[in-house]
């Protein structure tokens, strides 16, 4: 099947404006300046039944209609920050076909009245801003952003921003805060961005893939993408593989695609043809999956994955092999989150900093049995207490690691 | 000499991607920019910085703090930044680490003899498909280098060097 968001798979040099346009690029984005209202915009990408691609879910056309009409100018921002250990789609959008992206973030301005968009990269996508730079700049020269466009009396401007190595940034009330010039931490919510965004103006923030599907919908309508995937989880989505697989990669398959096609059809298999021990399908925020043929065979959409006590987040499937010990696997995302705790919660900066401390001496062989039990009950105290997701998704692989492989720890403690 | 006389276009195009009311948006890229040449953030890039935007020079400071890509103190002319988090680790990213310390002599977070190179572990760069993998940080911003083994890093490490003296 031909790819919907990884075009640059099937067409070459798709990263050329002129190769993108010969290819139907911004027909979209001129149907609906010229031909459509910006309610109708939303309208259809609610009908599609996209929803956010971050790792939230959350329908894309309903955050759009969520945008304060009483409270202007109106911002939209590109989330492109990229964080999550096990996810790398963003940057491959963004190199290879960054045009789809750029009219799916320029419709998206349309739809909510915004006149400025900004998109928030990751630091270290220094080389990737660069290029985004050029692209933009070959759009302006083209007519396709800047002053009234297509000859209506839309106006557009798009510029990039640079975080600077910050996991937290990918939240969105941090990342707004990065953009005013502040410290990445998170805002408290209610109220949300569409309300109170950037620079208190009401803001639409969704991820790069998310604005990389819209401008395929609005060519080919809310049906043609319903067609694609489960009813709960329309259309396509990449698939980030990475661990113990044969061949890691982006892989944009039909939500639904089960575990087992994407590891063993996509993946070649486990390194030396090992069995899989866990998955973590949400990248290190993840809770553990079990591995068994049951959950080899669960589709992966929102709710299928759910059924196996995970969520399906962005799709970031990590692959852990039976040579790998859970008790090493959860030291490295506690050393991770310890690292990127934004500091503004205490049961988050806190918390993270005992559970190191622990998974530290567990994994060292120096810890007990009371010390599995402690750091159970630490990540137990931190849930539902948190300031954003951040501290939540700490706990998820301690528990679940704790709670679905005890033996690993058994082992790794003293007798 | 202050970053307004040093580079002025780019101080002007950094200003004009932000609303004028709300200039402080611009201490992140004007900070990237007072690094380029040594490689952290002086003291005066702090004063300077913090007067362009009418923040204090405390605000300035948190940021440089907070994020990790900033840094209040001299290190290697490249900073040599591996990836030790879980997926990167699963393909054998401390083991990279610990072979090319072992190569080099040197400690993680330390700096070669020749303040060339120094060597840091950091998270996640979103190349997890492509580890082991590391970013350089240095005089000419940010590149990535993936799918890497030791010997092919020696041999970037002696053009980085080589590169070096063509400058001077």
């Amino acid at each position: 099947m031909a790819h919907v968001l990884l075009r640059h798979r099937d067409i070459p040099n798709l990263n050329q404006l002129d190769v993108y346009q010969k290819n139907g690029g911004f027909e979209a984005f001129q149907k609906a300046v010229t031909a459509m209202k910006p309610n109708e915009v939303t309208d259809v990408v609610k009908a599609s039944g996209l929803r956010g691609r971050g790792g939230a879910g959350f329908p894309t056309g309903m955050k759009w209609s969520f945008i304060d009409n009483k409270n202007w100018p109106h911002y939209v921002v590109a989330n492109a920050d990229e964080s999550e250990p096990g996810t790398f789609k963003d940057r491959e959008i963004m190199e290879s076909n960054p045009f789809q992206f750029l009219e799916g973030l320029a419709i998206a301005s349309y739809a909510v009245g915004a006149n400025a968009a900004y998109i928030y990269l990751r630091g270290e996508f220094w080389q990737v801003a660069a290029l985004l730079d050029e692209k933009i700049a070959d759009m302006e020269k083209a007519g396709l952003l800047g002053e009234k466009l297509f000859g209506s009396d839309y106006s557009l401007n798009i510029y990039t921003h640079l975080g600077a190595g910050a996991y937290i940034c990918g939240e969105e009330t941090a990342l707004l805060e990065s953009i005013e010039g502040k410290r990445g931490q998170p805002r408290i919510r209610p109220p949300f961005p569409p309300a109170y965004g950037l620079y208190g103006k009401p803001t639409i923030v969704n991820n790069v893939e998310t604005f990389t599907n819209v401008p395929p919908i609005l060519v080919n309508g809310a049906d043609w993408y319903k067609s694609m995937g489960t009813p709960d989880s329309a259309g396509v989505k990449i698939f980030s593989l990475s661990g113990r697989v044969k061949k890691p990669g982006n892989y944009e398959l039909p939500f639904g695609t089960t575990f087992r096609e994407l590891v063993y059809n996509y993946g070649g298999g486990i390194l030396d043809d090992r069995p899989v021990k866990a998955i973590m399908p949400a990248g290190a925020s993840s809770s553990l999956i079990v591995v068994d043929d049951k959950a080899l065979d669960t589709p992966m959409d929102y709710a299928s994955v759910r059924t196996l006590g995970a969520d399906l987040g962005s799709a970031s499937v990590i692959v852990i092999d039976d040579t790998v010990s859970i008790d090493w696997v959860v030291n490295k995302t506690i050393h991770f989150f310890k690292h990127e705790s934004c500091g503004k919660c205490t049961p988050c900066r806190e918390g993270n900093y005992w559970m190191l401390h622990l998974t530290e001496r567990i994994h060292s062989g120096e810890g007990s049995q009371n010390d599995v039990s402690l750091l159970l009950n630490v990540a137990k105290q931190m849930q539902g207490k948190c300031l954003c997701a951040l501290g939540e998704f700490a706990t998820m692989a301690v528990v679940t690691g704790i709670e679905r492989f005890p033996q690993d720890f058994q082992k790794a403690v003293k007798a | 000499m202050s970053l307004a006389q040093k580079y002025p276009n780019e101080v002007n195009q950094i200003m004009a991607k932000y609303p004028p009311e709300h200039k402080r948006s611009a201490v992140m890229p004007l900070l990237y920019l007072a690094q380029r040449e040594e490689g952290y953030v002086t003291k005066d890039a702090l004063k300077d910085i913090a007067q362009m935007l009418d923040i204090t020079e405390t605000d300035v400071a948190s940021i440089v703090g907070f994020y990790s890509l900033y840094h209040d103190h001299k290190a290697g002319k490249y900073r040599m930044q591996v990836c030790t988090d879980l997926p990167c680790a699963l393909r054998g990213a401390d083991k990279f680490l610990a072979d090319l310390c072992g190569n080099l002599g040197i400690q993680v977070g330390e700096t070669t003899p020749d303040g060339l190179v120094t060597i840091e572990a950091v998270t996640c760069l979103a190349a997890c498909d492509k580890a082991p993998m590391f970013q350089t940080q240095g005089p000419d911003g940010i590149q990535y280098h993936e799918n890497m083994t030791v010997d092919k890093t020696m041999e970037l490490i002696e053009a980085l060097k080589n590169a070096g003296k063509e400058v001077k």
